[in-house]
């Protein structure tokens, strides 16, 4: 079996990435977008970091995702008002993306690291030591990031709150 | 779980980097190709997440805890992002009835 889970997964990934971006109903973006996240999750779990294939799993397949759905249904949009741009533009767009890719393909090359990934300590990415880490060191960004939550949902409900004049 | 681990010895960081590169290079692709707002919206979650799958293996291969705490901090961003982002496109969708980003070319005057 050997390291070639990981490049199974590798290439669903990629394959699934693409279907999102080139998909050309919504919808169909949201359902390949999910298979993307799922196959992240794998990633974390072949990588040993089981608490964020969790988090992973529930925040971005749980919450983000429903979120994208609902929201789609909620506009109902259709394939026939689906914007495009032009046939020129697209093209220049996944050329700039080659060029892109290219570029950093190439420049990380001169600093390759081709020692395989080694897992030191087993319990790293679990629960405990991660828990230890975020109520430790990190404990002021922890809270914080509950400020930042609570602002980002009250921000949330007064901009989709309908006015009740328009000129008040 | 830990013999699964076991198999994923021989990966090379090097392949890791590929592949996240390539993932975020299909992100920019879609925020540049598309024009439906929510569409470049996914293309934008695709790249934070090419970016949180390279900071975890760099987690592992430097065997520091931090990089995963990042990765935690940057998907709870990713959650308050998305919700604010998308409470913007449905405002935007109810002033202009569609969700094309060219409409708000008028946002330039």
């Amino acid at each position: 079996m050997g390291t070639s889970v990981f490049y199974f997964v590798a290439t669903l990934s990629v394959i699934f990435a693409l279907m999102v971006v080139f998909a050309k109903n919504p919808i169909h973006s949201v359902l390949y977008l999910i298979l993307t996240f799922f196959t992240f999750t794998v990633h974390y779990v072949l990588l040993n970091a089981q608490f964020l294939a969790v988090v992973n799993f529930i925040v971005y397949m749980g919450a983000i995702m429903v979120l994208f759905l609902f929201v789609l249904m909620l506009l109902n949009l259709n394939k026939e008002n689906e914007p495009n741009k032009s046939a020129l533009l697209k093209i220049i767009g996944i050329v700039a993306g080659g060029c892109l890719v290219v570029t950093l393909i190439g420049s990380l090359k001169s600093v390759a690291i081709t020692s395989p990934l080694v897992l030191k300590n087993p319990s790293l990415g679990l629960v405990e030591n991660l828990g230890k880490e975020l109520f430790g060191p990190f404990m002021l960004p922890f809270e914080l990031s509950s400020l930042l939550l609570l602002s980002a949902m009250v921000g949330a409900v007064l901009l989709t709150k309908k006015e009740e004049k328009a000129n008040g | 779980m830990g013999s699964l681990f076991e198999n994923m010895q021989s990966v090379p960081l090097n392949h890791y980097i590929w592949f996240c590169a390539i993932i975020f290079t299909i992100g920019v692709v879609g925020v540049l190709t598309r024009r439906n707002a929510i569409v470049i919206f996914m293309s934008v979650e695709l790249m934070l997440n090419a970016v949180n799958l390279l900071l975890a293996a760099f987690s592992v291969h430097h065997n520091d805890p931090s990089g995963q705490v990042f990765v935690f901090f940057i998907m709870a961003l990713a959650a308050a992002e998305v919700a604010v982002g998308l409470s913007i496109i449905v405002m935007v969708y109810r002033n202009t009835q569609s969700i094309d980003i060219n409409v708000l070319n008028r946002l330039k005057w």
